[in-house]
């Protein structure tokens, strides 16, 4: 098998289209351009520009002190502020703690979620001996839960991530399973013809068909284990400070600038991990799945 | 072979095919044409008869190219080779060779998402040959792809079996593609599937294109297309 059969010709045509369409594909999202950008800019002015009107038209001295107050003041008595226990170093500090509960606990959650998903994966009775459980575990009030949590794991980092884990198991679950199981029926035939085993099967055809799949899940379960993450602290009253429990005594002592500032600072570690595991997502997926066309 | 729910599929079904030989088997939709070929290739079980045949390296071209949408073109050729457990070195040359003979040399690095039918079928089939397959099995491979590469697939597929010399069964219900491919046609009847008549198809190989304006060519596409019509009996298929 070295020489070319006579009467096959090596196809050029058929592809230069093709290449085409890539270039098309790697401008901006959607074809957009420059809006693709300015758009949520807009977005953002516009919310900026309604938090000042309602903040300076619609409240009055006090209220927009302790309900609302403007934009430059959380600018300036939160984020502008360093000091030990004011401003944005506190700040930082929790974010440090609740950042690491959150990573571990997604952590967990990828590693048990997909081991639960492979495992529903070979035998449709394991799928129904566990599947409904993982629904309650999605369905139950976190609250309800606390208490136990409280006495099981204490108060420190282990307790927090378990309620992490609760909270950003589910989406792993669900995606990995429902990617395993969507191999296709001829590229099982396939790896039957070739006596392939559950392992080689699994590794060769499942598990990386199953990554798009996988990684929306991961993306859900990225913003669900910081939410976990912070509803932990704010639960666990006691040992290291993380930002649910800022945000809470904050509250308590009508620090709003600061709230704001800490709610703020949430929203971004969120926004931080959900966009690494969307830039993962694309680099993984970018050759072959349509969904990784038109990520930024 | 009967279906559990009672759908007799094939009835009283018997042949060979020798080393050499390309045997394609047309017949309407939902004759049993494809049950047959998964019986033939161990994926189905019969109910009753034998298949003797050597399915260790068997070749299996799908309706679909069944690749692998996160492999590129010279991954998803080594496919069969890295599940029969050749070493790095064999299946990458194998695989190269394939895709040569195939007429993708050059494409090695693209994914199938940017491959046309008619290519992904070349890499399918490409990655067929890599196992050199003693028997190869052809499920409408050729269905889905336009008349034109069809055609030059057609061309493509009998030079690779005048090659490599394998033995052939093939399922279509195209009449020109099965005379033009072949050493000889079976017709298969509607369900249950039973074999009508067979045609022995004289030409020799090489074939080209120009087989196809042959007046002899075109009686015995007459003949099978006679043979197919009585297949379909008083009623139309049904799906």
């Amino acid at each position: 098998m070295t020489e070319q059969v006579s009467g096959m010709e090596p196809v050029g045509s058929e592809a230069e289209v093709e290449t085409d369409a890539d270039i098309e594909e790697n401008e901006s999202p959607r074809g957009m351009g420059v809006w693709a950008y300015l758009a949520p800019l807009i977005t953002f002015v516009l919310i900026i520009g309604v938090w000042y009107f309602i903040s300076y038209v619609r409240m009055d001295a006090v209220r927009r002190r302790t309900a609302l107050p403007a934009p430059h003041t959380v600018f300036e008595d939160g984020l502008l502020v360093w000091e030990d226990r004011k401003g944005l170093k506190p700040i930082l500090e929790a974010l440090l703690v609740t950042s690491r509960v959150a990573l571990i606990g997604l952590g967990i959650s990828i590693a048990i979620g997909v081991l639960l998903a492979i495992v529903m994966n070979t035998a449709k009775w394991a799928e129904r001996s566990i599947f409904p459980y993982a629904v309650i575990i999605q369905v139950t009030p976190i609250l309800a839960l606390v208490p136990l949590i409280r006495n099981w794991y204490g108060f420190g980092i282990p307790a927090r991530v378990v309620v992490c884990v609760l909270i950003a198991i589910f989406p792993v679950i669900t995606n990995t399973l429902f990617g395993l199981q969507s191999a296709k029926e001829g590229h099982h035939d396939l790896f039957t013809l070739h006596h392939a085993n559950w392992l080689t099967r699994l590794w060769r055809l499942e598990m990386p068909g199953a990554m798009p799949a996988f990684l929306t899940g991961l993306r859900i379960a990225a913003g669900g284990s910081v939410i976990g993450a912070v509803v932990g602290d704010f639960f666990f009253r006691q040992g290291e400070i993380g930002l649910g429990r800022l945000i809470d005594n904050y509250q308590k002592d009508t620090r709003i600038p600061e709230l704001f500032t800490a709610t703020i600072v949430a929203c971004l570690f969120g926004i931080a991990i959900f966009l690494i595991v969307g830039w993962i997502s694309t680099r993984t997926l970018k050759h072959w799945h349509e969904s990784a066309r038109n990520y930024t | 072979m009967t279906f559990p729910d009672g759908t007799e599929a094939l009835d009283g079904i018997s042949f060979g095919v020798s080393m050499g030989e390309f045997v394609t088997i047309v017949g309407p939709s939902g004759c049993g044409k494809s049950t047959l070929l998964r019986i033939a290739s161990g994926l189905l079980e019969p109910t009753s008869g034998r298949v003797e045949a050597d399915r260790e390296r068997l070749g299996y071209v799908f309706q679909d190219a069944t690749l692998l949408d996160w492999r590129n073109v010279q991954h998803n050729v080594e496919l069969l080779p890295q599940l029969h457990g050749y070493p790095k070195a064999e299946r990458k040359k194998l695989a190269r060779e394939a895709i040569e003979l195939v007429g993708l040399s050059g494409f090695e690095r693209h994914y199938p998402k940017s491959l046309s039918g008619g290519m992904k079928m070349r890499v399918s089939l490409a990655r067929t040959l890599t196992l050199a397959p003693p028997l190869f099995l052809f499920d409408e491979p050729f269905a889905a792809v336009d008349e034109i590469t069809r055609q030059r697939l057609n061309e493509e597929t009998q030079a690779l079996f005048q090659r490599e010399g394998f033995a052939g069964l093939f399922i279509t219900h195209s009449i020109s593609e099965a005379v033009f491919m072949s050493t000889r046609v079976m017709v298969m009847s509607a369900r249950p599937g039973r074999i009508l008549s067979e045609h022995e198809v004289p030409f020799s190989y090489p074939r080209h294109a120009e087989l196809r304006f042959d007046a002899r060519f075109g009686d015995l596409c007459g003949d099978v297309s006679v043979a197919l019509e009585g297949a379909h009996g008083s009623e139309e298929s049904d799906d």
